[in-house]
């Protein structure tokens, strides 16, 4: 059969359908207070880590990169939560939902469209961040490299050189990078996990409070898969119970890298690799099971 | 039903990632990541809040707090809160080479001075003991540290230069600047330091000339002041040919 022209037949999914509702997603959250009260303070954070880094005498800047970076892991992590874990709820209260969904828009559309709006809100705080953290880095460095050199005025040219070479490998290393790149991944996979709650839970503070537990957990998953994996001594009812925490809970430890990065130890390229591979994995899954459950929801 | 279906798709994909999971920690492991043994003994040194912070991915940062607290600690010559405190802070960050170095350098330079020179202690033979007890404590920080962190040159130094004004153990002393020079990333003195203290080990003269000279051989940037002159000590020691001789 012949399709004529002007047949603007509808399309299962529609890559363009999905970015328009990540864009009206994004405007929405960029509205709320709870965004820029919870972007003021990690900015605020990552500012004053320069003066909390000079309270110690020496080695400011790992003082300095670990506060910076444990407020882009908190502030990252925590508004994945509370921007995803809001959506669904508020969408159907003020009735958006049946305006869009009544539209030819599939629910897959829909949920896909809605995570991207937060993965571009939580992209757009942790580059914000990290901005501030590297001017405050930069900042501190030129500073520590004036004093040295003026320190090293009269030291040989060589002793001199060596010193600041020493100044500036303490101050910047490209590991920070993959440091903050698994930051982002651990709050897409939260902020997927959170849609899939948020699609059988009853109210927001519901799925805040379950993605609470689930964080908590979800760091200790790795001990229990030791734990389950090794131990044969274990009764029945350990093992089972360790089972299910293993299999139902995320393992949040392989997304903490920063601690070794900001230790000075290199990430090499394929376990980064292989760990936003695993965050990949997570949030395709968490995506998926969450269509599954909102597809037959009855709205 | 489908919330059944929905629990079964969760395991399944929990089963699914399990060799994944276990692989990278694997490999974590072989990176000497996750270094942290969270035990009973941790949780009674941190108290509950520190430990949960610890478990929840903040380790670095409750590090910092506690090396900061040490740091006050220090300025008050609270020497037992130190040690308290910098051995909790080395069992969280264990690769972190700053923090054994700090706490190495608090026990074994200031703390035993302190104890050297303590008013409320008037015979020296106590003083002496409580002050070789801290260059242990801190030699015992420094060989952790290194058990943590083999590939780093730092600690190896560290240890280097306790042995040599502490212990005045030139031959301890010359190994680990040896050890220390045959890593990525060492100071180029350390090679020069390793041949120093060789000098000054009876028996092993021969030994430490050869280093010196290959040292010396190298270019004019080893050249330096104390180099030529255990290099003429050595010469007149081991009674080396005139022809063979540096030049004056």
């Amino acid at each position: 059969m012949k399709v004529p022209m002007n047949d603007f037949r509808h399309r299962v999914f529609s890559f363009s359908r999905m970015t328009a509702i990540a864009g009206n997603t994004f405007t929405g959250l960029t509205r709320l207070k709870t965004f820029y009260v919870l972007l003021l303070f990690a900015l605020l954070l990552i500012g004053s880590s320069v003066f909390m880094a000079r309270m110690t005498f020496q080695q400011e800047f790992q003082v300095l990169k670990d506060i910076a970076l444990g407020a882009m892991s908190i502030f990252t992590s925590l508004l994945a939560v509370i921007a995803t874990a809001r959506l669904l709820p508020q969408d159907i209260e003020d009735r958006t939902a049946y305006t869009v969904l009544a539209k030819p828009v599939s629910r897959f559309e829909y949920l896909a469209g809605k995570l991207l709006g937060v993965l571009l809100l939580v992209a757009l705080s942790l580059l914000a961040m990290s901005a501030l953290f590297f001017a405050v880095l930069l900042f501190r460095e030129q500073s520590v490299l004036n004093e040295t050199s003026r320190q090293m005025a009269a030291a040989p040219a060589e002793q001199s050189a060596e010193a600041l070479r020493l100044v500036r490998a303490s101050a910047f290393n490209v590991n920070l990078f993959s440091g903050i790149a698994v930051i982002y991944v651990k709050g897409c996979l939260l902020a997927a996990l959170t849609l899939f709650v948020s699609t059988f839970a009853t109210s927001t503070i519901f799925t805040t409070i379950v993605m609470a537990f689930v964080y908590f957990i979800g760091h200790l998953q790795p001990i229990a898969r030791e734990y389950w994996l090794q131990t044969n001594s274990a009764g029945m009812f350990t093992k089972t119970f360790l089972a299910l925490v293993v299999l139902l809970f995320p393992d949040l430890q392989s997304f903490n890298l920063t601690d070794d990065v900001v230790a000075g130890n290199a990430i090499p390229t394929a376990l980064l690799l292989k760990t936003i591979a695993m965050g990949v994995f997570y949030c395709g899954f968490y995506l998926a099971l969450a269509w599954t459950v909102f597809f037959r929801k009855e709205l | 039903m489908r919330a059944v279906a929905v629990i079964l798709s969760v395991l399944l994909f929990g089963a699914a990632r399990l060799p994944m999971e276990h692989a990278l920690a694997e490999t974590h492991r072989q990176l000497h990541f996750r270094a942290v043994d969270f035990n009973l003994d941790l949780r009674e040194q941190l108290g509950q809040l520190g430990f949960v912070a610890a478990l929840s991915g903040f380790r670095s940062l409750v590090a910092d707090a506690l090396f900061i607290q040490a740091h006050v600690a220090w300025e008050r010559t609270e020497w037992g809160r130190v040690l308290f405190l910098f051995r909790q802070i080395t069992t969280l960050q264990p690769r972190a080479v700053l923090f054994w170095d700090m706490a190495a350098w608090h026990m074994a330079w200031n703390a035993s001075t302190a104890a050297m020179n303590d008013p409320a202690q008037p015979r020296l033979a106590l003083r002496v003991k409580t002050a070789r007890e801290y260059f242990q404590l801190g030699k015992d920080f420094l060989e952790r540290g290194i058990k943590n962190n083999p590939e780093r040159p730092e600690l190896y130094e560290a240890l280097a230069r306790l042995y040599r004004d502490k212990y005045e153990d030139h031959e301890h002393a010359s190994e680990f600047f040896a050890k220390a020079a045959a890593l990525p990333g060492a100071h180029r003195y350390t090679r020069r330091f390793a041949a120093y203290e060789l000098a000054q080990c009876a028996g092993r003269e021969r030994e430490a000339y050869a280093q010196l000279r290959a040292l010396y051989d190298s270019g004019e940037q080893e050249r330096l002041p104390t180099l030529l002159r255990h290099l003429k000590e050595l010469e007149i020691k081991l009674d080396i040919r005139p022809d063979q001789r540096i030049p004056d």
